[in-house]
């Protein structure tokens, strides 16, 4: 008491807020914004930046774009013409697919659609079930709704196929040939027999070391050159062999981390219980492997729908191929913008929806082993 | 062992593998497979181009409807694959396709080496220079030290270089891998001028923003006579492909279209127009195909008049005059041999 | 055998019990089917080659090439032979991938970094950047950067000048090149005299803090040394260096060195692609260090500079560069693209032009397929050692 000091007993004083600087908006604000000078200034050239891009991006792509209409007379605003992406929409989805078999291509997109969501939403039961259909039964049904020529369907000419449609082909079905032989690919660099070891990293090393365009052009100009007079291969199934080599060499190193990142116990283990190669590998390694690379599966498969791209080389019309055509267009000229803006929005969210996914994925397989 | 796992998977999916013929039997394969395989480009304007709906259309494309008319009697009988400029000689050698369609200029090395047999020309043309208009000049002799924008992939790059070191002028290439950009290039500006086959050069110029900025120089600095192509060793075929030409510019030659000509095969009296269309003389015989052939292309395609208006020229976007496209009669070499 | 045959087992089963004779019988049927696959392939393409009348051999490397080329970095024209174009078409390959990793590096590091910065709205950003260019397809992007960029620029008769020196407009930037005159070699040697130099010293520093725990300013002293001699030199034989300006003649520009382009939009395309990837790599790569290490560092009175640079980025590298260097393949392969714009790499000139002009297509696709997996061989088999080399220090 004495001094001019005072005993402080708690509940004397009401509590204080937290200094409006500390918390709340402000506080984010100034934690994260403006912590110092350097950082003020950070933040104020980010905004400066965004600012720069954005509103631009949006007056021209919303504010002054047209969007009703059915040829180039109706652009007049000087905004982005999104009535051409309108007017071709159908073709830049199916390529030319006939008009009235293209609910078959629906079908298979549906069905497509349900098997990922099956795959991939946690809820759904039958996982096990999900794998096999999605390996084996829906590709043959796909085929045969796409190709037609059974079942009473009209037969649609592969070089008729195109657009988006084309590019989810070709990325699907390189993934998904190339599945099994990534595996053996794997499995054969790890084998213990020298010779299918050397020839599985020969194998893999050939087709990683190579850019894919030369892998096109070799599927596109050489292959017809590899088989017997006579014998000739669809162009778009030459392209899809490519491809499917080149991914299976990809696939092969990514299902090969997963194997190595079995704890060698497991691999004792089986052999002590006197399981067979095949049986050791099918029952208790691959089940296992395979759960740890689906992030690195999704990476691949992003990778490879951007590459699908690489196609217009040889001639086959993938979406950014088809919406290449339509620009030669002498009644659309000048809409090269719009069109490559679709093109690049429509593999933006393909290939981000993805990333996000097997991002979901690694987290969710990270809990728990994390190391 | 992987590969041909991979080929037995391929097969499984069984994308249509087509059994080829050999060569010398393309005619009896076509017959038999009811249908013309033919080869053309991935987007020309004016020779081998989709619409909005997707169909084909082009100078290239109506001499492949002319054969399937000549053979099939149905002008729709034809399967159409796009060919990029690397691919289109193996895709015929190989015998994925039965013909190839596409803008190919006939040059020695081409009918020798290439095991390929041209089976006529159905468009004379020369390689040519686009200039932008601002530059003013007036003649391709005033480009040394031009940057020239060109399109990859064909003999240009080489009539480019030979033309100016034959006038010992420097220049600067600049190889695109389409046509579009080669375009773009122009327009940005990169190149000083643009080379390109003459017909190219119209189509191309319509695809300017500002068509009037850029002027065809008159120079014409080679020859690219193009024409169908077929596969060595199979005459039989070479000939079919080769008399459908030639009966359009016959049709064009003795006045019959595709409006007229049910009208003159009715009426005419003309020995020439009776053989053209299969009243009299040999008919289809020799070329082992329906004896109404001829006339089937005229009225199902049309004859060389028509589809060059209707695609290249003044029914077109392009407008191409006829100049030496036009018949021998005309001041023209178009020029074919008689029916009889 | 002597004890098998005391076994229960009897020889004959055996065989197809004994995994490793079955093995064995395994690889040698492998390999037959390899062979005798190989050997299928060969003969259909000889026959074909031959029924097709398609010349073959490497014969087509000497006749003349016959076309021009818009960037060469050794003398080229149109009367040199189709090897000259492998050779011109390698260089520029080589060319644009070291550019663009040296750039994609730059990039992805600062990125990366930024995407770790505590200011929300630039690691926003960087997330951004990282999301929107990692998902576009790089050949969307390549033509972005040269069509968007090009029309920016202006004609040749109005170009940007800098100092009647430095050139830009639409042809490229022209810069002066510089002509060495005798007594040149001189500063060259100073410059490999230095270099030497702040390798011993280097050395020397490393041995004397290993010994004593003092530290030597190596960093500075080398600088020093490398700027400094070569001045030196180049004062004493008399500035023995001149310079070619670029000037306007006729259309373009001449003289001088050429940055073209096409070359720019690529190398910034792929730098800008490559990038995100990178600096997705380093902030894993930094995220990898726990936080611990930082701590210990500063329990031991490091300063955050040197816990950086001595504690955190040796950690964080060995992470980082294994997937670095599959990026900068990646890099180099997607070089390929190049044909696009008109950038005259390997895949433009030789399996495109060439190819085109001789039709012999397995040659020439199997040498650039050859010359693809030559470098990424050399790159990886680099890294490995590289890698090792990495783990050998860690202990």
């Amino acid at each position: 008491m004495s001094e001019g000091k005072t005993d402080y007993i708690p509940g004397q004083y009401p509590d204080l807020p937290p200094p409006i600087t500390e918390v709340g908006v402000v506080g984010w604000l100034r934690q994260n914004l403006f912590s110092n000078w350097w950082n003020t200034g950070l933040t104020f050239l980010g905004l400066y930046l965004v600012y720069l891009i954005f509103v631009p991006l949006i007056q021209w792509a919303i504010i002054d774009a047209d969007w009703v209409g059915d040829s180039r007379e109706a652009c007049t605003s000087g905004g982005a013409c999104w009535v051409f992406i309108r007017v071709r929409l159908d073709q830049f989805l199916y390529g030319f697919y006939p008009v009235g078999e293209q609910w078959r291509v629906n079908m298979t997109g549906l069905l497509l659609a349900a098997t990922i969501a099956w795959l991939t939403v946690p809820k759904i039961p039958g996982k096990r079930y999900a794998g096999l259909f999605a390996l084996v039964i829906f590709p043959v049904i796909a085929y045969l709704l796409l190709s037609g020529g059974s079942f009473g369907l009209e037969p649609v000419e592969t070089t008729l196929w195109g657009g988006l449609m084309l590019t989810l082909i070709l990325a699907l079905v390189g993934i998904v040939a190339a599945f099994p032989l990534g595996i053996l690919l794997a499995l054969g660099r790890r084998s213990k027999m020298p010779i299918v070891r050397a020839l599985s990293v020969a194998f893999i090393e050939l087709w990683r070391g190579v850019p894919l365009i030369t892998v096109l052009f070799m599927s596109s100009v050489m292959l017809p050159l590899f088989l017997p007079e006579g014998v000739n291969f669809d162009k778009l199934l030459r392209a899809l062999i490519g491809i499917v080599l080149f991914q299976s060499a990809y696939i092969a190193e990514v299902v090969r981390s997963g194997l190595q990142a079995i704890p060698k116990g497991q691999y004792e283990a089986a052999d002590a219980l006197g399981l067979s190669y095949w049986k050791k590998m099918g029952l208790i390694i691959l089940p296992q492997a395979l759960k740890l690379v689906i992030p690195g599966i999704v990476n691949t498969f992003n990778e490879l729908f951007k590459d699908t791209t690489l196609v217009m080389i040889i001639g086959l019309l993938d979406l950014l191929a088809i919406i290449k055509a339509a620009l030669e267009d002498p009644n659309w000229l000048g809409y090269s913008i719009e069109g490559y803006t679709f093109a690049g929005l429509v593999f933006w969210l393909f290939c981000f929806g993805m990333s996000r996914y097997s991002m979901a994925i690694e987290r969710k397989l990270h809990t728990g082993h994390k190391r | 062992m992987k590969i041909k796992h991979l080929l037995a998977g391929g097969s499984l999916l069984a994308l249509s593998t087509l059994p080829v013929a050999h060569a010398g039997a393309t005619l009896d394969a076509v017959k038999a497979k009811g249908f013309v395989q033919c080869g053309v480009s991935t987007g020309l304007p004016g020779f081998s181009a989709t619409n909005d709906k997707g169909q084909w259309t082009g100078l290239d494309v109506d001499v492949c409807r002319a054969v399937a008319a000549a053979v099939f009697g149905d002008a729709s009988k034809v399967k159409y694959t796009p060919l990029t400029a690397k691919e289109r000689f193996t895709a015929l050698q190989s015998g994925e396709i039965d013909m190839l369609s596409r803008n190919t200029t006939w040059t020695l090395t081409r009918d020798t080496n290439l095991g390929l047999n041209f089976a006529g020309v159905n468009y004379y043309d020369g390689q040519g220079f686009m200039v932008h208009k601002s530059l003013g000049v007036k003649s391709a002799t005033e480009l040394d030290g031009a940057a020239v924008c060109i399109q990859a992939g064909t003999t240009t790059e080489l009539n480019l270089a030979d033309y100016f070191r034959s006038k010992g002028m420097k220049y600067t290439p600049i190889t695109y891998d389409t046509s579009d950009e080669t375009v773009k290039g122009f327009e940005a500006g990169r190149c000083d001028v643009l080379t390109s086959d003459q017909s190219q050069l119209y189509a191309l110029r319509i695809k300017l923003k500002d068509p009037n900025s850029a002027v065809v120089l008159p120079e014409i600095i080679s020859k690219e006579p193009l024409g169908p192509v077929v596969r060595n060793g199979d005459d039989d075929w070479l000939k079919v492909v080769r008399w459908a030409l030639f009966a359009m510019i016959n049709a064009e030659e003795m006045g019959v279209t595709s409006k007229n000509v049910d009208e003159v095969r009715k009426t005419t009296k003309d020995p020439g127009k009776q053989r053209l269309l299969g009243l009299s003389g040999i008919k289809g015989q020799g070329l082992q195909i329906r004896d109404d052939w001829a006339y089937q292309i005229i009225k199902q395609v049309g004859n060389y008049a028509e589809a060059f208006e209707r695609n290249v020229g003044q029914g077109s976007p392009l407008k191409i005059a006829r100049g030496i496209n036009a018949l021998w009669k005309d001041g023209g070499i178009q020029y074919a041999p008689p029916i009889r | 055998m002597s004890d098998a045959s005391s076994e229960k087992a009897p020889a004959a089963a055996s065989f197809w019990r004994d995994p490793e004779k079955r093995a064995w019988l395994f690889q040698v049927l492998v390999v037959a089917v390899v062979l005798a696959l190989f050997g299928y392939i060969f003969q259909n393409t000889l026959h074909n080659l031959e029924k097709r009348g398609i010349s073959t051999g490497f014969a087509f490397l000497n006749n003349e090439a016959g076309f021009g080329v818009l960037m060469s970095l050794i003398p080229y024209d149109e009367t040199y032979t189709f090897g000259r174009t492998f050779l011109v078409g390698l260089l520029n390959t080589l060319l644009v991938s070291a550019i663009g990793i040296v750039f994609a590096t730059l990039f992805g590091f600062i990125i990366g970094v930024a995407r770790l910065s505590s200011n929300w709205i630039i690691s926003r950003l960087a997330a951004l950047y990282i999301e929107i260019f990692r998902n576009l397809p790089l050949l969307l992007q390549i033509l972005f950067w040269y069509f968007a960029i090009l029309p920016l620029l202006p004609h040749p008769r109005q170009s940007i000048e800098l100092g009647e020196a430095v050139f830009l407009n639409k042809r490229g930037m022209y810069l002066p090149a510089p002509i060495t005159e005798s007594g040149f070699g001189w500063v060259l040697a100073a410059l490999g005299v230095a270099i030497v130099a702040s390798v011993f010293i280097a050395r020397w520093a490393r041995h004397r803090q290993d010994t004593t725990g003092q530290t030597f300013p190596v960093f500075w002293t080398s600088l020093g040394l490398i700027v400094f001699l070569p001045w030196l030199a180049f004062g004493i034989t008399g500035f023995p260096l001149s310079w070619e300006y670029p000037e306007l003649r006729g259309f373009n520009f001449r003289g001088g060195i050429t940055v073209i382009p096409e070359l720019f939009a690529l190398a910034l395309a792929l730098s800008i692609y490559t990038a995100a990837y990178i600096a997705e790599i380093v902030r894993s790569g930094i995220q990898s260090v726990s936080h611990g290490q930082t701590e210990a560092a500063y329990a031991l009175g490091l300063k955050p500079g040197q816990t950086l640079r001595l504690v955190i980025i040796p950690q964080a590298m060995r992470v980082i560069i294994p997937q670095l260097t599959s990026q900068y393949l990646n890099l180099t392969k997607n070089s390929s693209l190049a044909p696009a714009i008109g950038y005259p790499d390997l895949v433009a000139l030789f399996a495109g032009t060439t190819l085109n002009q001789t039709g012999q297509a397995v040659e020439i696709i199997g040498i650039t397929m050859g010359v693809y997996l030559t470098i990424s061989l050399s790159i990886s088999a680099f890294m490995n050692w590289y890698n090792k080399r990495m783990a050998l220090v860690e202990r």
